[in-house]
């Protein structure tokens, strides 16, 4: 194991994110903040409790998974796609790291970054809002996987990308919609049946549903289903990125 | 220190290219069949016109481009077996200036250390940088060097990690005289310190300056290698260049089995000889001129140079 170079990539990660600190930390969060007051303090009191929970408390889970979701991805794919992008690959693919090296360099960086993101902006809620972990391991575990898991969807991303136009596409016209549509802001009990079946194919509903169960233990589908559905997505990247390397898809000649 | 040309060292390859091929999906074959072998510490000279295989030889070796067939070892290290142990080896300066705008001089510097598995060490960094005349602007960023500087932070990195074997992708393509010369000097530093150096170019003064063995490749396959003395003698020719008293219509018919050649509209007469020949025939051939009644004014010889042998060989494979 290369650890001087798993290193060196992870630390190169941090200090971009350093460099980019508004972007990466500061906007995400004000953009939080803003759903905050607009959900929680102006609209959300007229909007009656869910299941007990009142409903500037109920779209936490479902904002921090929103945010997680984007960041996560963006990150990771801005990550591989600049080097390829700027030509300085050449250095990673003549350097001795292994593709996994190279992954847990990169992935390990921008899931650290959502990691750190998402508790700035839990910490950001609890201004806002009442807030109440009831699980707090299994919450910092859902964080976890789902960083890691859209970390590596975002690397993913990276590796296909040949334009700045196909890094922004996935996160802005394929994650956002799937959160909005994946019960951030609603319980998905409040749909009509057949659209609550349609839902049940969009990924997010498991995240957001796993991820908010830790807080309140309140869930649309059950939480095992959720960590499998999560750990099902995790490995579907695993792959992927296995294959990328396996064929050297967009990177080598 | 051993910084004698490369035929007082022991011949001993530090990498054994054979029987390379590089198909690209595109259905080009940028290698054909390549068998090459590079001494330890020598300055190899790899020349070739654009698009000869040049880079696509280099990116097989430095792992950047997967071979087609064939076999590279590095230091008895297959490179696709035994990858870590030789790319661990070897630096690259590619040909393109490629950076990432935002870093800073020491940043890049201390990335490409880390990358190619070495701890860090500050005051090795610190002396490769001095070495390139890159200290004073280690915490600029990287977009504000002046296109030399960048050539010489992509040497720095490739330094980075204290390699025994140095590629150089085109190091002085588009940079000014006496930065070249200065880059020259490191070059050869790097060799008395006892690094092995490829070295790719478009200038042929370049590998005739610095080169101990030169290589030439032309369309994906190698065409000659060889001592770079050696090479210009067996190949280079010299010419005795007549300036006749009277300007001749055609060379006369007695003269015409020496491969005489008319040249500034008759009034002058140029000879082709091999060099290396026990006799050059100059003395006959003067002999010979008296007898027809042919005078001369003057004389000169001339001797090809690197680029009109290359020139030469380029032209016959085409």
């Amino acid at each position: 194991m290369n650890l001087h170079a798993i290193r060196a990539i992870y630390l190169y990660e941090m200090a971009r994110t350093g460099r980019t600190l508004l972007q990466s930390i500061v906007a995400p969060v004000v953009t939080t903040s803003l759903y905050f007051i607009v959900f929680g303090a102006a609209i959300g009191t007229r909007i009656a409790e869910i299941e007990g929970v009142a409903y500037g408390a109920f779209i936490v889970p479902g904002l921090v998974m929103l945010m997680l979701l984007t960041q996560s991805v963006s990150n990771a794919s801005f990550g591989i796609f600049m080097p390829r992008f700027t030509g300085t690959f050449y250095e990673i693919l003549s350097a001795p790291v292994s593709a996994l090296e190279i992954v847990i360099g990169y992935v390990g960086a921008a899931t650290t970054k959502s990691v750190v993101l998402g508790l700035v902006i839990l910490a950001t809620a609890s201004l806002f809002v009442p807030l109440r972990i009831a699980h707090p391991a299994w919450m910092l575990g859902f964080l976890l996987l789902t960083a890691v898991t859209f970390s590596l969807l975002g690397f993913i991303i990276g590796v296909w990308a040949e334009g700045f136009e196909q890094l922004q596409f996935v996160p802005l016209l394929i994650i956002t919609p799937l959160t909005f549509l994946g019960g951030t802001f609603y319980s998905i009990d409040v749909l009509p049946p057949a659209w609550q079946t349609v839902t049940l194919f969009n990924p997010v509903v498991y995240l957001v549903s796993g991820f908010r169960w830790s807080f309140y233990e309140i869930a649309d589908v059950r939480v095992g289903v959720s960590l499998a559905m999560t750990a099902a997505f995790l490995a579907a990247c695993l792959a992927a990125v296995w294959w990328i390397f396996k064929t050297g898809y967009r990177l080598k000649a | 220190m051993g910084g004698g040309p490369a035929k007082l060292r022991p011949v001993q390859p530090i990498i054994s290219i054979s029987k390379l091929s590089k198909t690209y999906a595109t259905g080009q074959q940028a290698l054909k069949n390549v068998d090459l072998e590079i001494r330890r510490g020598e300055i190899f000279g790899l020349l070739g016109p654009n698009g000869a295989g040049k880079t696509t030889l280099i990116g097989v070796v430095c792992g950047i481009v997967t071979p087609s067939a064939g076999t590279v070892t590095v230091a008895g290290h297959d490179i696709l077996r035994d990858w870590r142990a030789a790319r661990t080896m070897i630096g690259l300066v590619p040909q393109e200036l490629t950076n990432n705008a935002f870093d800073s001089v020491w940043g890049t510097v201390r990335f490409s250390r880390g990358l190619f598995g070495k701890p860090p060490d500050a005051a090795r960094l610190r002396r490769v940088l001095e070495d390139l005349s890159l200290w004073e602007r280690r915490d600029s960023r990287v977009m504000t060097l002046s296109g030399g500087m960048k050539r010489r932070m992509l040497i720095a990195k490739a330094l980075a990690h204290d390699p025994q074997i140095l590629f150089l992708d085109e190091p002085t393509a588009g940079v000014d005289v006496e930065l070249r010369q200065g880059m020259w000097q490191a070059v050869r530093r790097l060799r008395d310190a006892g690094a092995t150096i490829i070295l790719t170019t478009h200038y042929i003064e370049e590998a005739e300056l610095m080169a101990d063995r030169i290589g030439v490749i032309n369309h994906g396959e190698i065409v000659v290698v060889d001592d770079k003395a050696a090479l210009m003698r067996r190949l280079g020719r010299k010419q005795l260049t007549l300036e006749l008293q009277a300007p001749l219509e055609a060379v006369p018919a007695a003269l015409a089995a020496r491969g005489l050649a008319l040249a500034a509209g008759g009034r002058e007469l140029v000879y082709t000889y091999d060099a290396q020949a026990e006799a050059s025939g100059i003395a006959d051939l003067l002999g010979e001129l008296e007898q027809v009644g042919i005078g001369f004014r003057d004389l000169r010889t001339t001797q090809s140079s690197l680029e009109d042998i290359f020139v030469d060989l380029v032209r016959e494979r085409r």
